[in-house]
């Protein structure tokens, strides 16, 4: 995914001078192409985020696009309170990248997952949260945001992820992708468990004779209510799908929507990390499926259904 | 030519005093003591200074000036009406229901370009402005007002660093060292002692002042950069409560609004009737 944001990023930057980017001392491998051929618009600022986002918004004040980009939560929770009153509070036009949602350095520990930023960032005001599903989605996200006005959130996963999009999907901020049609249940994905989900509902299929319909929702803020309510109404049940705490994220964005929605609906189940920090570490798909996988949780969930 | 200025800019800073102690005093607010400690810095900047211009306040090639003391709003706002940016008729209705004038500073105020009150966030918004100007090659530059107890926010130590790496010779910092922050003395809190020394240390070209001597402000603000390549600081000296005796020095005026009686004395040591 990263590979795919900086070379559109690159594409996007030789057409539009106005874009900035500014690393937190990260990126190695990763950023060279950008700054060998923009040098006055890359700065590496250093091991200091508050002051990365700082002069991010500074920079921005002034008719730049600017990108901050960092692992994990340096980029957010670290620098949390500048990008809440210098980015946020100024509607300034600061597109924040974290590459390693989730589980995504899962061997690094606890301080390296990135399980509260979606829910800290879609608390705030102005701003926007994007985390696409797979490379496919991380382009068409990359250049989406670009001209998408103020604050924005890219949270990536990291290297070498499925495709999942054969095709260019019809991508737009604020627009849920459908991605397999079926009636019994749907899963929602955001982010990088996009595959996972794929490959899960192939097997509720294959073994289970469940159809699921399987929708990614790159953006979590603005949230597709829509595509969430035709879910809850036309399928047998809900189950959201996230590397991310159950509380704040897509899951409780679904919840909030569903809590809201006129007419009954079938069941609905949370996929993600558990309110608590585990001692032991693992890969990502160790510490994603440490309390079941999403195939048990969607069987659970439709237990006693009418089939 | 500061000379002259001063003749201006003095009476500017005595009227901007007691517009402020009237704002406080109607809001029943706190930071008081904090406004006059830098009014005459802020009577200089926006008299002699800053290259702005009150009828396009969004003017791009405008000097910015970020009062990253958020908490100083009330002078801000009335050195911002001084200059015309709006009518002195809103300085009435500070912090009233349904007004845009906060007591922290808010960018929705015509003649403010950020938003401050939380401390340690104005020296980064004036690093990104000056790198912003420096790499695109426009002339204006930005100036970052200071409270000595911001000093204690890593934050700010962080912007202290980044601004000489990148040769920032048009940034400006000017700390306001009145010498009490917000629950005691600078000394008795967090010692930043020697001062001068530790952003000589980081790369800045500083001079220190008497923050209220305004041939002093007038000379050195006049004469930025100090060295070329170099970000400019000056330390200016002051006292909290400057202009009113009773306050003068007195962390109670922190929080203390000042009542009615307060409010005649005071103004009548700033020659203006109540």
């Amino acid at each position: 995914m990263r590979t795919a944001f900086i070379n559109t990023l690159c594409e996007l930057a030789s057409q539009d001078p106005r874009i900035w980017l500014l690393s937190g001392d990260l990126g190695y491998s990763v950023l060279e192409r950008f700054f060998a051929r923009f040098p006055t618009r890359y700065v590496n600022v250093g091991v200091a985020e508050q002051n990365l986002t700082g002069v991010a918004a500074g920079v921005a004040s002034c008719g730049h696009i600017v990108f901050t980009y960092s692992i994990a939560n340096f980029p957010t929770i670290r620098c949390l309170e500048q990008i809440r009153n210098d980015v946020c509070y100024h509607e300034l036009p600061v597109k924040i990248v974290a590459v390693g949602g989730g589980f995504a350095y899962g061997p690094q520990g606890y301080t390296h997952h990135g399980l509260e930023d979606l829910a800290v960032m879609r608390a705030l005001p102005n701003m926007t949260v994007l985390a696409p599903g797979d490379p496919v989605e991380t382009a068409l996200a990359t250049r989406a945001l670009v001209n998408w006005p103020g604050p924005c959130y890219l949270r990536l996963g990291k290297a070498r992820e499925t495709v999942v999009h054969q095709n260019p999907p019809d991508f737009a901020i604020g627009r849920a992708l459908r991605l397999r049609e079926g009636r019994d249940v749907t899963l929602i994905s955001t982010g990088a468990t996009l595959a996972y989900t794929m490959e899960t509902a192939g097997r509720l299929a294959t073994q289970h004779r469940i159809e699921a319909r399987v929708v990614s929702m790159p953006t979590l803020k603005p949230l597709d209510t829509a595509a969430v309510a035709a879910a809850a109404h036309e399928t047998g049940g809900v189950v959201t799908v996230e590397e991310h705490s159950i509380i704040g994220g897509l899951g409780s964005a679904v919840a909030e929507v569903l809590a809201e929605l006129a007419g009954a609906h079938g069941p609905f189940a949370r996929f993600g990390s558990p309110d608590q920090i585990r001692e032991r570490i693992g890969s990502q798909a160790y510490l994603r499926d440490q309390d079941g996988t999403l195939l048990d949780l969607v069987l659970v969930t439709l237990k006693g259904r009418a089939t | 030519m500061a000379t002259d200025n001063t003749h201006t800019t003095i009476p500017l800073a005595r009227r901007i005093r007691a517009r402020a102690v009237r704002m406080v005093h109607h809001a029943k607010a706190s930071h008081i003591g904090t406004c006059l400690s830098m009014t005459d810095l802020l009577a200089v900047f926006y008299h002699s200074v800053l290259r702005v211009e009150p009828r396009r306040p969004d003017w791009p090639a405008r000097d910015r000036f970020v009062l990253s003391k958020g908490h100083g709003a009330a002078a801000l706002y009335a050195v911002l009406a001084e200059r015309g940016f709006f009518p002195h008729a809103w300085l009435d209705g500070y912090c009233d229901d349904g007004s845009l004038l906060a007591g922290h500073v808010s960018r929705h105020v015509p003649g403010v370009d950020f938003s401050t009150g939380s401390l340690g966030h104005g020296l980064s918004l004036g690093c990104g402005v000056a790198l912003a100007a420096k790499r695109a090659g426009q002339e204006f530059r930005a100036f970052v007002q200071l409270s000595d107890g911001e000093c204690d926010e890593g934050s700010t130590w962080e912007a202290v660093l980044f601004a000489p790496h990148h040769r920032l010779d048009n940034l400006v910092a000017v700390i306001d060292y009145n010498k009490i922050q917000s629950f005691g003395t600078v000394k008795e809190v967090l010692d930043l002692e020697p001062l001068a020394d530790k952003w000589r240390a980081f790369g800045w070209a500083v001079r220190e002042l008497d923050g209220h001597d305004h041939a002093q402000i007038h000379a050195a603000l006049g004469a930025v950069p100090f060295q070329p390549g170099r970000p400019s600081v000056v330390i200016a000296h002051t006292v909290k409560g400057k202009g009113v005796s009773f306050m003068e020095n007195q962390l109670a005026w922190h929080y203390q609004s000042p009542n009615d009686e307060q409010l005649a004395a005071a103004l009548a040591e700033l020659g203006e009737q109540a």
